[in-house]
């Protein structure tokens, strides 16, 4: 997998979403990944401007990322290197893009996060396994699938 | 953990190899085949197929049944399902972190609706 996109509808309106990403007060809110606390949260969201957040998850671990502000139009368009430090493996850098659409019930968040590279996947893609590996899933999965990927 | 990785270790090990692979495409097809259904497609010997199939259950990924002198294979979905949410992880992180994201914006649209314009 070298990039991953996912679209998820928001009852609020393009500027509460956009803040709520882009804002060190808003990511402390939203970001810890199962109810662990979110330990550090900052952003300066200008382009150039760097962001970096620090969280423990409740089996005690602790993970950061950070990157940069690339491209920031509000409400509408967030991009952003990522990378992650620390705790899990580190997978180089990556880039993070968020739009946000309007839509009668608020927004439309269609997030993409490209250039996801890690040994494996990398390994994997130079064996060139990942479409049989496809199929395979495909033959096995049915049902099964943890995620709703569009 | 250990064995999650070491399991992982030998799934993404058997499927490097083209010939594994393609015998895990037939069974997908036809599963429960005979070894020497399985050898038919390939230039090379039975033992070589028995070389691959040794792998393959190694990992997990097929069984061996024997009935008679018949001996059949079969697939072993499970450390297919381990490897795939592996490769999948980024998208389960993220699928949750939006959904965090989505309930912390609700509330605030609430809150801003509540205070009115």
């Amino acid at each position: 997998m070298t990039s991953l996109s996912l679209v998820r509808r928001i009852r609020a309106r393009p500027a509460i979403v956009f803040d709520a990403v882009t804002t060190a007060e808003g990511i402390v809110h939203w970001w810890g990944p199962d109810a662990g606390p979110v330990l550090l949260s900052e952003a300066d969201p200008r382009v150039g401007g760097r962001f970096r957040v620090r969280f423990r998850m409740l089996d005690g671990t602790e993970h950061e990322s950070s990157g940069e502000f690339l491209e920031i139009l509000r409400p509408t368009r967030i991009v952003m290197s990522w990378r992650w430090k620390g705790g899990l493996e580190d997978p180089g850098e990556s880039r993070v893009e968020i739009s946000l659409r309007p839509i009668p019930e608020g927004t439309e968040l269609t997030f993409t996060h490209a250039q996801l590279k890690d040994d494996a996947t990398s390994r994997s893609h130079q064996a060139g396994w990942m479409g049989s590996l496809d199929k395979l899933e495909a033959h096995f999965a049915e049902g099964s699938r943890a995620s709703a990927s569009p | 953990m250990v064995n999650y990785h070491k399991r992982l270790d030998r799934t993404f090990a058997a499927l490097v190899d083209p010939t594994r692979r393609a015998i895990l495409g037939q069974l997908e097809r036809k599963d429960g085949a005979s070894i020497s259904d399985l050898a038919e497609p390939f230039a090379i010997k039975l033992p070589a197929v028995m070389k691959h199939l040794d792998v393959l259950e190694d990992a997990g990924l097929v069984t061996r049944s024997k009935s008679g002198r018949t001996v059949t294979v079969r697939l072993r979905p499970q450390p297919m399902r381990e490897a795939m949410a592996w490769l999948r992880r980024y998208e389960r992180f993220w699928l949750q972190r939006l959904d965090g994201l989505a309930a912390y914006a609700e509330s605030k649209e609430a809150e801003a609706r509540s205070k009115g314009p």
